[in-house]
């Protein structure tokens, strides 16, 4: 994509992008959309769209299976899709897999290292191998993704699964990591930004904290990568997962990254076709990575548009799309802390914070306030954003979640804002 | 704001308000815990029948959640409290009828009374289940409480 526009935003992004996306282009209930819930899910550009059409129309056939020139065709967009997210996030295509959503990902690591600690594999599985005494370490801040399918390691294994407490904004320093991993710790699973607080995890100190502890760890990366630049070599996480359709990407797709010699050792939680090297009637080997992991037909008019979302975003330049979100943070944090009676949860204002702010109105709950927002053209998310235990922390059930992303203005802000002081009033609360 | 106070209709906020039932039963026959898990609303309803089995007597409810879930399950208190046992049924019945009516037809008011004030809750498809929360927990104690033989 080439960028000769020079209106702005914000300064920082061409305003005529929004054009790229004809779903901001509508109505909801009578006024403008304003869609601020990209943290749940991001519109798609016109390009990406035309990327997996054109994809089907000229280049579909199977891919990695058979020999015909147009089984080259394909295999090879496939594997350049590949190499272009790769590049996006720091990494080798070989530790690059796809998964069929980010929760799948997260879950493809769990279920290996169950796998591993059940004695499937050789000796390279050791590293993934857990046992009663064993620690995974969470933070209170996590998404369901990121938390259920320890649960279920830990119920698996035997090992103890341990949190990192959170403050009573939501919170976590280095320093509560440190109160928790350990000796015992084998991993540490974390979020990289807050689906609920927009909080930006000290990720370089805690890899440096379990890595001096032997423990792996695992970065739930799907509220970062699409919104700063991010580079998983530089940071130094052993795995993590993104979802192709929290930026600007297509559904059914999502990312495991590993570092190669770990996906290489990790047991294959899926097994099937396309996986392997050798297969006798009693037992198989597998391939390398990412191969190994990719059992059955793959997403491949999916990762085809992911590679084209990337190059969107490469477009329009990830710190420009980063220093617009935070200029968007700015002003989502001082319009809504600007509104009466409303409570906003996450970093305090002044602190760093993703484009996103969620918030408890008290005496409405966030169902009737994300209703009432909806009827003024403003879609939002509401519930607890699959982070239940969080909320709870917070005392909390549900909050009312603004969401940003490259094609959200200033005006939806503040359109937000102003249709949330109109709340209580609705619904008779307070003076 | 006139499409937005077909969905609030006054009796809805003034429910939401009231409450009527609020408050754990003692000695309940029968009780249910019922969640609605996208949003986490969830609400105990407890029945007390009367000494034949077939009036339901009294009903408490303690619970957390939206206006609509709040406000139906008192709207219910109002309808349900001192009925006859089939009555409560056919209430039950003819309210999930109105809310799985996607805003067409008239509600039944005679059976309903007030709470066709709801009707206009069930256009919302993603609000449906807030209304139905209390209704589904309170079938859900008439069936258990009907098929204990071990009350006297």
């Amino acid at each position: 994509m080439t960028l000769d526009r020079t209106t702005t935003i914000d300064g920082l992004l061409p305003t005529d992008l929004r054009r790229d996306f004809p779903y901001l282009d509508q109505e909801l209930n009578g006024h403008p959309l304003a869609y601020l819930d990209s943290g749940a899910t991001a519109q798609r550009p016109i390009a990406v769209l035309d990327a997996e059409r054109a994809y089907l129309e000229h280049a579909n056939a199977a891919v990695h299976r058979g020999a015909s020139t147009l089984v080259g065709t394909s295999t090879t967009a496939f594997e350049e899709a590949r190499e272009t997210v790769a590049r996006f996030v720091g990494a080798g295509s070989r530790e690059i897999v796809w998964a069929s959503n980010a929760t799948d990902a997260i879950n493809m690591v769990a279920l290996g290292m169950a796998d591993a600690s059940a004695g499937i594999g050789g000796p390279e599985t050791e590293i993934f191998r857990l046992g009663a005494g064993d620690e995974i370490v969470v933070t209170e801040a996590e998404h369901h993704a990121d938390l259920i399918p320890w649960q279920r390691l830990a119920a698996k294994t035997g090992a103890t699964l341990r949190f990192i407490p959170v403050n009573d904004h939501g919170t976590w320093s280095i320093d509560d990591a440190a109160s928790v991993i350990g000796p015992r710790t084998r991993l540490v699973a974390f979020g990289h930004v807050s689906n609920v607080t927009g909080f930006l995890a000290p990720a370089a100190e805690v890899v440096e904290l379990a890595h001096r502890h032997d423990a792996l760890v695992m970065l739930d990366a799907c509220q970062s990568v699409p919104h700063r630049p991010v580079d998983f070599a530089e940071l130094g996480v052993d795995f993590a997962a993104f979802s192709a359709h929290k930026m600007l990407g297509p559904t059914g797709i999502g990312v495991l990254y590993g570092r190669e010699h770990l996906l290489d050792a990790l047991p294959p939680a899926r097994t099937g076709g396309s996986t392997i090297t050798t297969v006798t009637m009693e037992s198989a080997s597998f391939l390398p990575a990412p191969q190994r992991f990719e059992a059955g037909t793959q997403p491949v008019s999916q990762a085809i548009a992911l590679a084209e979302a990337v190059r969107y975003l490469d477009g329009l330049g990830m710190q420009r799309v980063h220093a617009h979100e935070e200029a968007l943070a700015g002003l989502l944090v001082d319009e809504t802390s600007r509104v009466a009676g409303v409570r906003l949860v996450g970093p305090p204002p002044g602190s760093p914070r993703a484009a996103l702010v969620s918030v408890d109105v008290p005496g409405v709950h966030a169902h009737d306030v994300g209703q009432f927002l909806d009827s003024q053209g403003i879609a939002v998310r509401v519930g607890h954003h699959c982070a239940q235990p969080l909320h709870r922390r917070l005392g909390l059930r549900a909050t009312t979640r603004a969401s940003a992303y490259v094609y959200t203005t200033a005006d939806e802000v503040r359109r937000f804002a102003a249709a949330l002081a109109e709340v209580r009033g609705f619904f008779g609360v307070g003076a | 704001m006139s499409d937005l106070s077909g969905l609030y209709q006054e009796l809805i906020l003034d429910h939401s308000r009231r409450r009527l039932g609020d408050g754990e039963l003692a000695e309940p026959h029968a009780t249910h815990h019922e969640l609605n898990p996208t949003c986490g609303d969830e609400i105990t309803m407890g029945i007390r029948l009367d000494a034949s089995g077939t009036v339901l007597d009294e009903i408490g409810w303690t619970g957390d959640g939206c206006s609509i879930s709040m406000a139906s399950a008192s709207a219910l208190t109002e309808l349900a409290a001192g009925a006859e046992l089939e009555r409560v049924r056919e209430l039950i019945d003819g309210f999930r009828t109105m809310m799985r009516s996607q805003g067409a037809g008239e509600a039944d008011e005679e059976l309903l009374g007030d709470a066709i004030a709801f009707h206009g809750v069930s256009k919302y498809v993603m609000r449906v289940k807030c209304a139905m929360l209390a209704w589904v927990a309170l079938e859900a104690c008439v069936a258990a409480a009907s098929a204990d033989d071990s009350r006297s």
